[in-house]
């Protein structure tokens, strides 16, 4: 479906994720941490930056990944985006929902 | 992204077994709760104290007796050996698809904001100081203390 984010139009699925990441810009990215009350910091975008990275290289992210990633451990990852990390960070990065079960 | 709407705010899950599947079973439904926005505390009674004890929590074991799931005959599954061997090549699966071993688990659901209790009453059977528990549970606390903790709308319990 269309959506209209940042003054563009976007494309999502049924949950807000990007279908196209080649759509996604950082003004994209502030504007769904807004929709999902998070004001992103530095610490934030190294994160999304992270895990955008992952997603390049196909890497399938879960929570013991990221624990282990060296860029953040699994409690301020919970800090940074509380409520569902690995799904709300995922979402502002413009990458697809990990179907991941750790 | 808030994922409450009333559904499941929190899973109170009680592990009252110490065989490795059903560790990790309620591990994973601890973890995957926290993953979603959903709260998580887990009540540790009986042998499911074996998995939050310090020096019992990395020799835990599949069960291969009483376990038609093993397709095994419960003669076999009997002998000597056969419950280390079953489990050495469950946590080699395991490890295949990236399941943490029991140590590291606790350590992500602490990190992830899960409560862990431990049952007081068979701390007590067990002759167990809250010493030998792992350093990350909460509290040694009554099944009292245990419903109390899971008051509210929206929470559900889970006995393993």
């Amino acid at each position: 479906m269309e959506k209209q984010l940042a003054g563009k139009a976007i494309t999502v699925n049924e949950e807000g994720y990007l279908t196209n990441f080649a759509q996604w810009d950082k003004s994209i990215g502030d504007a769904i941490a807004n929709e999902v009350n998070i004001e992103l910091t530095p610490r934030h975008w190294e994160v999304i930056n992270y895990l955008q990275e992952e997603h390049k290289n196909e890497v399938a992210l879960s929570i013991r990944r990221i624990g282990k990633s060296g860029i953040v451990d699994i409690k301020e990852f919970y800090a940074l985006f509380p409520n569902a990390p690995l799904k709300t960070a995922t979402k502002i990065a413009g990458i697809p929902k990990p179907a991941s079960c750790i | 992204m808030n994922e409450f709407n009333g559904e499941i705010k929190k899973m109170m899950i009680i592990l009252s077994k110490a065989t490795l599947e059903n560790v990790y079973a309620a591990f994973v439904l601890a973890n995957g709760a926290r993953m979603e926005g959903i709260e998580a505390e887990m009540f540790f009674t009986f042998f499911g104290l074996e998995a939050i004890h310090k020096k019992k929590l990395e020799h835990l074991h599949v069960a291969t007796v009483g376990n038609p799931a093993m397709h095994m005959p419960t003669m076999l599954g009997g002998l000597p050996g056969m419950e280390a061997l079953a489990t050495s090549m469950m946590k080699k699966e395991m490890e295949k698809i990236d399941m943490p071993d029991v140590h590291e688990f606790l350590e992500i659901l602490t990190a992830s904001g899960v409560k862990l209790w431990a049952c007081k009453l068979a701390m007590e059977m067990f002759h167990y100081k809250k010493e030998d528990l792992y350093e990350g549970v909460n509290d040694v606390i009554t099944v009292g203390d245990f419903y109390k903790q899971g008051s509210g709308l929206g929470t559900h319990m889970l006995f393993i």
